[in-house]
């Protein structure tokens, strides 16, 4: 249960222009590349990548090295490596940290990726809002292909190997992979059905791997380190390693951590952020991005069963749950992007839940009906919840229209609204109740706790 | 009269298709490249980009107006992004949103009359850590209070984009180094947080050249 002694994601953060080649490089950048490209064989990195555990960094949490494993390239066909930095969850800021204070990480995690799997062409698909970020990683890879890192023989070995930016253009459903390969072919971002899966047809028709930055740019350490022993690192069975958490909202110190997998919601909130904003009680917290169903701390754990995966936990809150991809998901909610959104007492829910039906109001690509006209619903039930409109069958049908979204659309979006939807008015049904009997009380304001702070009153 | 690009940019778009294996991927590096220089996508835009890469007009428009930053009609000359999503709205979101409003003498939605600004709600920027937050432009600028907010816009009144950028814009930051014990030795008991200063852009180089550099 030890954590790491030295920081590895994030290590090169701390250094003055850590985003340049010329300092990155004598603090390690590129030397694991080298060292892959020139003596290892890409079925050997595949085996280190999946040992290593890695569950998806951008939130669905699937096994990265068995992602992998599906690529099955067929004559004539070229394989693409995808990287998706749209990171657009709301609560979720991990990845830009990588691109605006490490982008050599990035670079290099892709060159070792494309040559375990075949690949001589990666893009980055990058938010259009990041456009410093990108300007730092056109800066990066500029400086790569000019040190020979990148471009026709790579450190020297016939194995080509490009890295391309893609910008965005705003669209939160570009996260979705397959939308996000439609956005990268020029269409609307629009998803596709699945399957086929991006690993047989991807970008332009070809197998694609879509990973998240965060997973990439872990790749260097897994290969320097081995799979086993990086793996070893999480305090949890398969789901290995380290990394980064965020933490926003009514904390001491918001912000990025890296820290073993498997740390629980209340270290991250006490330990790491410094606790709670002017010491207020936690009412609730989104633990991984707001797709993710929102945990009360007042809440125990049910697993009286020695079966049971969180029996272990059992009779403890919510919150001391170690955070990972299986225990969440046991938990009845998902670890999703692992960047949480902290909420004090002073927080509405109804009015909580307002703010991100929003949202996916806004989001919605609008190409299946359950998902465009059902976001709309939500939130004019909301609406009316919030104003006093609102009446006691409002609350069942947030639940019925939320069950009418679930399952019946071509991605994972209208899903992802209907669970976080489900999961506060099963957790916070009293609120909806009063508020549907009263009204959201005249003057709730979910800033309160900062307000004067921003006021400069504090 | 017809939309041209720049031959320098026109070299760019000359690079961009090389990067795929189909030309129409270039399409939304080619839109970002005709709103740099046009300050949004007119319909000669749409016809000009529509010709370039062999596709309908009908096409490129369904495109530009999937996209919530292709703007098909005219903006203010700076573009403010004001994040109302739930991370900046606990940390005062409204209160910034107010004051821009007040400061800038448009509600979000519309244009100053000067034509100086357009201030827009905008969905989660991906800077929740450092909300309550602001986007102009290319840049971010996050940790906001009203009292920096009114210094960054009178700086911008005053200097124009790019001085302000250069002095108030910020980029990714990073709480602790790693691990629990060095995240604990970071708290500090009062907010702001210790990386708030330190992070803004002040006397660091604007971005490079290129795609992403010359905003108008």
């Amino acid at each position: 249960m030890s954590a790491p002694s030295k920081p590895l994601l994030t290590a090169r953060y701390g250094i003055a222009e850590s985003w340049k080649l010329a300092k990155a490089e004598p603090a390690g950048a590129y030397r694991i590349a080298r060292e892959a490209l020139t003596n290892r064989k890409p079925a050997d990195l595949k085996e280190e990548v999946k040992k290593a555990n890695i569950r998806g960094r951008g939130g669905a949490g699937f096994p990265a090295g068995v992602k992998w494993g599906f690529l099955n390239k067929r004559e004539g066909e070229e394989i693409y490596l995808v990287i998706n930095a749209d990171e657009s969850e709301p609560g979720t800021f991990k990845d830009r940290s990588i691109m605006d204070l490490d982008p050599h990480r990035l670079i290099e995690g892709a060159i070792i990726s494309c040559f375990a799997i075949d690949a001589h062409v990666a893009y980055i698909y990058v938010r259009g809002e990041l456009a410093f970020s990108i300007g730092r990683l056109e800066q990066a890879i500029a400086e790569a292909r000019q040190a020979g890192y990148l471009g026709e023989r790579p450190f020297g070995i016939d194995h080509p190997i490009e890295v391309y930016v893609h910008s965005g253009a705003g669209a939160y459903i570009c996260g979705e992979e397959t939308a996000l390969l439609n956005s990268l072919e020029g269409r609307r971002g629009e998803p596709r059905l699945k399957p086929p899966f991006p690993a047989v047809k991807g970008a332009f028709g070809m197998p694609t791997i879509v990973n998240n930055v965060e997973t990439i740019a872990a790749v260097p350490d897994i290969v320097e380190m081995g799979g086993e022993a990086w793996s070893s690192l999480s305090r949890l069975p398969g789901d290995g390693g380290i990394r980064i958490y965020g933490v926003s909202g009514h904390v001491k110190n918001p912000g990025l951590y890296e820290a073993p997998v498997g740390i629980t919601m209340r270290e991250l909130i006490d330990d790491y952020a410094g606790g709670m904003l002017g010491d207020r009680p936690l009412k609730a917290v989104v633990p991984g991005g707001s797709s993710t169903p929102v945990l009360d701390p007042r809440r125990k754990v049910d697993a009286p069963a020695e079966a049971d995966p969180l029996h272990k936990w059992h009779g403890q809150s919510e919150i001391d749950v170690p955070m990972g991809v299986d225990t969440y998901r046991a938990l009845g909610t998902m670890l999703g992007t692992c960047c949480a959104i902290v909420m004090d007492d002073t927080v509405n829910m109804v009015e909580a839940c307002r703010n991100l039906m929003r949202f996916y109001k806004h989001e919605s690509c609008g190409q299946c009906t359950p998902c465009r006209e059902g976001t709309g619903w939500l939130v004019d039930l909301l609406d009316n919840l919030c104003d006093g409109r609102g009446k006691v069958e409002d609350v069942e049908l947030l639940v019925n229209v939320s069950n009418n979204m679930m399952g019946n659309t071509i991605c994972a979006f209208a899903d992802g609204t209907a669970m976080p939807m489900l999961g506060m008015v099963q957790k916070f049904r009293e609120e909806f109740m009063e508020a549907a009997t009263r009204g959201v009380p005249e003057g709730v304001r979910h800033d309160e706790s900062v307000r004067a702070m921003v006021e400069g009153r504090a | 009269m017809a939309f041209a690009l720049t031959p320098e940019r026109e070299q760019q778009v000359e690079d961009v298709l090389t990067r795929y294996p189909e030309r129409r991927a270039a399409l939304l590096p080619i839109l970002w490249l005709c709103q740099r220089q046009n300050g949004w996508i007119s319909p000669d835009v749409v016809e000009y980009v529509a010709e370039r890469l062999e596709l309908s007009t009908s096409i490129v428009k369904g495109v530009v107006t999937f996209y919530t930053m292709f703007f098909d009609e005219p903006v203010g000359e700076n573009v403010v992004w004001v994040c109302r999503t739930l991370s900046c709205d606990l940390r005062g979101g409204k209160a910034i949103q107010e004051r821009l409003e007040s400061k800038l003498g448009c509600k979000a939605g519309h244009t100053s009359s000067d034509g100086k600004f357009t201030l827009l709600k905008a969905e989660c920027l991906a800077a929740c850590g450092q909300a309550p937050m602001v986007q102009i432009n290319d840049h971010y600028y996050e940790n906001l209070d009203l009292a920096l907010l009114d210094r960054f816009i009178d700086t911008h009144a005053a200097n124009g984009a790019d001085a302000a950028a250069a002095e108030f814009a910020t980029f990714a930051s990073f709480h602790a180094p790693t691990g629990r014990d060095s995240g604990r030795s970071s708290v500090s008991s009062a907010p702001p947080p210790p990386s708030r200063e330190a992070v803004r852009l002040a006397s660091q180089p604007p971005p490079p050249a290129g795609e992403k550099g010359d905003e108008t």
